[in-house]
């Protein structure tokens, strides 16, 4: 009998061109998404090796970080900016690689497009200069961030260099309860592991919590992995995995198809294969979560008050530094708290169905009058979604806008900054100090409670409303 | 970009007590905007280090005249966050060559590594020594040997060994990095990667 195995050794295993005593393994990359911001210095790095692309049509370009939010059709204002996003397109033509820029039908965030177009599949490796890579684990991938020097290695021969990280599982079981979306599950594991209680690791998440889950919702828990120090999240594909795949642009069609599925049905855990660690939780702990500190660890159940030092891993002046740059105290309660801005989008939660959640709860409501809300899609696939399912309509209704893709406020490099001071209520994945702008104060939740925020401008239990 | 050989370092340490510093922190991403690695150094710890007028903040470390060195030395769980491989170019381009710490972020270290800067993990006990011995004398030099694959606190002679596997390890020594590695095995790539699924 062979010895028992799992999904990340398969996967891993399979990959491993050449192994090196006391060294990392060399492994070959099957998809490459790049994009402005991270691989610029990289094709530099090949011209002063005087070296090519090896695989052209394994790599994909997105234009995100960088873009404006509204007026796209209009030229880039920030030079820098458009002298970046010029910089992708000049490097994807000439050497091949397929570049969907502003303005592009399929433009969007490279970590919704990548999976929205059949790009990502169970079993490959998939990287890009972009610590959320961690996303396309959903698919049952090893997928993962790399550096600049990586994206070069990736161009230039399809392959990077890591030792092989530590495996690690959390198992939830049970139902999750009212208003619990699988954003309050990934912030109930990192507040429960802290923020680099998974370093060293790859996770893989199991449980009838994660096989109830949809495709999109196992995108945003996989999404988070990296906030718990992970090197990524990756879950067994199964019967929804296909179903989501099936037809997509760029997935295997006829007879192709028949045979990946055959292979993609064998990319499981062994029944009795030992993890270097486990951790398992019952869904009924789990309620709406919220942040109230500067990393995803310091996060709670949103009915709680704000933890005493004693009851956080981070140490005790670290964490009076993150209570201080929050403006909160020990002991506070979260739910009240007065809020300036609610951003919904992201690689995290910018895909229908995390507008489709904002839009149960603020339908026949009305946004609070002291609240700006971004809401930014993901990609211009679920703009148009949005409109076609008359989501727009009730946005619009309850006194909302909704702007044109990108990452927008997730990473305030683009001219979507929470200005100094105010709170946000914000879907997407970090709430370190000035992430989203400088002195921007980062609330991070689900969907549901932004909306909640959104249209009480306060924080709000959105069971409340549902 | 190659980058200077590493084998022994003997240098006064920067003092960073601060845990999770991400690289958020380290530099922030609207410097992220070249598309050539010039000026990062320049933004390192922007928003700890420069007011919004841009004038320094007096009580930060790198604005402190007494701290100086080619050694950084922070918290647990330094670089955390983002992938961006600007925040080890800042501190290299800055004049770090080392960084200690009780614990890295994945990304951060390897990213560290492929540039030329040696992350040195030592124990959250032997941080706090380091820390001590600065605090006492912040001109105390720690000695980082890579050859032997230790650092030592030069004041007091305790010293504590670190881990770095060997291929590492030889590149630091020899200022190589991965991609002079892959580009001579590129046949047998090119044959794996015939027989791959995808
Ligand atoms: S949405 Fe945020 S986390 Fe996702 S790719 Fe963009 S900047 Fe990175």
């Amino acid at each position: 009998m062979s010895a028992l195995t799992s999904l990340f050794d398969k996967v891993w295993d399979a990959h491993v061109v050449r192994k090196i005593e006391d060294g990392p393994d060399v492994f070959l990359i099957d998809r490459h998404f790049i994009h402005e911001v991270t691989s610029p210095v990289a094709f530099l790095g090949l011209e002063s090796r005087d070296l090519g692309v090896l695989f052209p049509n394994r790599t994909f370009a997105t234009a995100d970080h960088n873009t404006p939010t509204i007026n796209q059709h209009l030229p880039v204002q920030d030079p820098l900016s458009a002298n970046q996003l010029k910089a992708l397109e000049t490097n994807s033509a000439k050497y091949g690689i397929s570049h969907w820029g502003l303005g592009h039908a399929k433009n969007g965030i490279v970590h919704v497009v990548g999976p929205e177009n059949g790009i990502s599949l169970p079993g490959m490796t998939i990287v890009c200069g972009d610590s959320h890579t961690s996303t396309h684990g959903a698919f049952g991938a090893i997928a993962f961030g790399i550096g600049t020097s990586e994206v070069e290695m990736v161009l230039s021969s399809q392959c990077i260099m890591q030792p092989k990280p530590k495996k690690m599982r959390v198992t939830i079981n049970g139902k999750l309860g009212k208003a619990v979306t699988p954003k309050d599950v990934t912030l109930f594991i990192i507040s429960k592991l802290s923020a680099a209680g998974a370093t060293g690791y790859f996770c893989e998440y199991a449980g009838d919590v994660f096989e109830n889950m949809s495709m999109e919702g196992r995108m945003t828990v996989c999404n988070m992995s990296i906030e718990m120090g992970a090197r990524g999240g990756m879950i067994a594909p199964d019967e929804t995995t296909f179903a989501y795949l099936k037809g997509r642009e760029q997935t295997p069609k006829g007879e192709a198809w028949e045979r990946a599925l055959a292979y993609w049905k064998t990319l499981k855990t062994d029944e009795g294969t030992v993890f270097d660690i486990e951790y398992s939780y019952d869904a009924a702990e789990i309620e709406p979560q919220i942040t109230y500190g500067t990393n995803p660890g310091l996060g709670t159940g949103i009915s709680q008050n704000i933890p005493q030092a004693a009851n956080v891993l981070d140490g005790a002046a670290s964490y009076a530094k993150s209570l201080n740059y929050m403006g909160f105290a020990e002991n506070e309660q979260i739910i009240g708290k007065p809020i300036d801005y609610v951003f919904l989008g992201s690689c995290t939660n910018g895909r229908i169905e995390d507008f489709r959640a904002f839009a149960s709860i603020v339908k026949g409501r009305k946004k609070a009058d002291n609240v700006t809300a971004w809401l930014v899609p993901g990609s211009h696939i679920v703009e148009s979604q949005i409109k076609e399912e008359g989501i727009l309509d009730i946005l619009t209704e309850a006194g909302f806008a909704l702007r044109q893709p990108g990452c927008s406020a997730c990473l305030a490099m683009n001219d979507d900054k929470i200005p100094a001071g105010k709170y946000a209520v914000s879907t997407s994945n970090r709430n370190f100090e000035g992430r989203q702008g400088p002195g921007a104060r980062t609330l991070l939740a689900s969907p549901l409670v932004a909306a909640a925020a959104a249209v009480t401008g306060k924080v709000t239990d959105p069971r409340e409303f549902l | 970009m190659a980058y200077d050989k590493f084998t022994v370092l003997k240098s006064t340490a920067v003092p960073m007590p601060i845990e999770n510093v991400d690289t958020d922190q380290i530099i922030p991403a609207r410097f992220l905007k070249a598309t050539s690695r010039v000026d990062f150094d320049k933004n390192l710890f922007r928003d700890w280090r420069y007011n919004n007028d841009d004038s320094p903040k007096a009580d930060f470390v790198l604005n402190n005249p007494i701290y100086s060195g080619e050694i950084l030395v922070g918290g647990r769980n330094f670089g955390s966050g983002s992938s961006r491989e600007h925040a080890a170019w800042a501190i290299y381009d800055y004049g770090f060559r080392c960084v200690v710490s009780s614990f890295f972020a994945d990304i951060f270290k390897g990213n560290a590594l492929n540039i030329g800067i040696l992350p040195v993990q030592v124990s959250e006990d032997f941080l706090h020594k380091i820390f001590t011995a600065i605090e006492a004398d912040p001109k105390a030099e720690l000695e980082v040997n890579l050859p032997a694959q230790t650092i030592t606190i030069l004041a007091t002679g305790e010293s504590e060994s670190f881990a770095i596997n060997g291929y590492k390890k030889n590149n630091m020594i020899n200022g190589y990095d991965d991609i002079d590695y892959l580009q001579s095995m590129k046949a047998e790539i090119a044959d794996f990667a015939d027989k791959s699924l995808y």
